[in-house]
C-alpha cells in the first residue's frame, strides 16, 4: 500500500526533452545580409529594453549574430533604433 | 574603386529648398572628386528613436556611390564641417552588400515603373467604360 503511494503514475509520458530545434533563420531562409535600414526586422533580435538577445535564445548562427551585431549597431547610430528603452515592443 | 553608402541626418530646421541644396552640395563634393553616384535616396522627415542635439526628428538622406577610398575622408571631413548634418554614417558595401544593394536598387525601380504604369491603365479602363 505503501509503495502504492510513492509511486506517481501518468497517464501520458511527460514531456521532459520535447523541445523544438533551434535554427537559424538566415541558413534556412537564405538570407546572406542584414539590413540596417529595416528596423522592423532587427526588433526581433532584440529585447524589451532593445538589447541584443543571445544566440542561445534566437538560435541564429555566429556567422550570422555578427551580422545582426553590425546591422543593429548601425542602425541605433542613425537613431533607427535605440540605445535604451522601456518596453519597446 | 568600391562601393560605398552613406547615410546623413539634416536638422529638421531647414526649410525643404534649404535641405536639398544641402544634399546637392554633399553630392557635388563626392562627383568633383571622382565619385560615381549609384543611387540616391530621401526618406524624407523621420522621427529619430532618441534626441540628438535636443532634436527628435530629421531628413534623412543615402547616398550609393563608386568611389576610391580616400574620397571618404574627404566627405566626411565636409559632414563635420556643416552644422546642418546632426549625424553621418558612411561604409564600404562588401559583396553581400553590393548585391542585396543592387536588388533593392531594381525592386525601387520595378516599383516606381509600376506606379508610372498604374494611373495609365486605369486611364485606359475609364476609356473602354465609357
Amino acid at each position: 500500500m505503501a509503495q502504492a503511494q510513492s509511486e506517481i503514475r501518468y497517464l501520458t509520458p511527460l514531456s521532459v526533452d520535447n523541445k523544438k530545434k533551434k535554427y537559424c533563420r538566415f541558413k534556412r531562409s537564405g538570407i546572406k545580409y542584414i539590413d540596417y535600414k529595416d528596423p522592423e526586422f532587427l526588433k526581433k533580435f532584440l529585447n524589451e529594453q532593445g538589447k541584443i538577445l543571445p544566440r542561445r535564445i534566437t538560435g541564429t548562427s555566429l556567422k550570422f549574430q555578427r551580422r545582426v551585431a553590425r546591422a543593429v549597431k548601425r542602425a541605433r547610430h542613425l537613431a533607427l533604433l535605440p540605445f535604451v528603452t522601456d518596453l519597446m515592443k | 574603386m568600391n562601393h560605398y553608402e552613406t547615410v546623413f541626418i539634416l536638422t529638421p530646421v531647414l526649410s525643404d529648398v534649404q535641405m536639398k541644396e544641402a544634399v546637392e552640395k554633399f553630392k557635388t563634393v563626392l562627383t568633383d572628386n571622382g565619385a560615381a553616384i549609384v543611387n540616391e535616396e530621401n526618406w524624407g522627415l523621420r522621427k529619430l528613436a532618441y534626441p540628438i542635439d535636443k532634436k527628435t526628428t530629421g531628413f534623412y538622406t543615402l547616398i550609393e556611390f563608386d568611389a576610391e577610398p580616400t574620397i571618404v575622408a574627404k566627405l566626411e571631413t565636409a559632414y563635420r564641417r556643416d552644422e546642418k548634418v546632426i549625424r553621418f554614417l558612411t561604409f564600404r558595401n562588401n559583396k553581400f552588400a553590393a548585391e542585396y544593394a543592387a536588388k533593392r536598387r531594381s525592386l525601387k525601380k520595378a516599383a516606381k515603373e509600376a506606379a508610372a504604369e498604374a494611373p495609365a491603365a486605369e486611364e485606359a479602363q475609364t476609356e473602354t467604360n465609357a
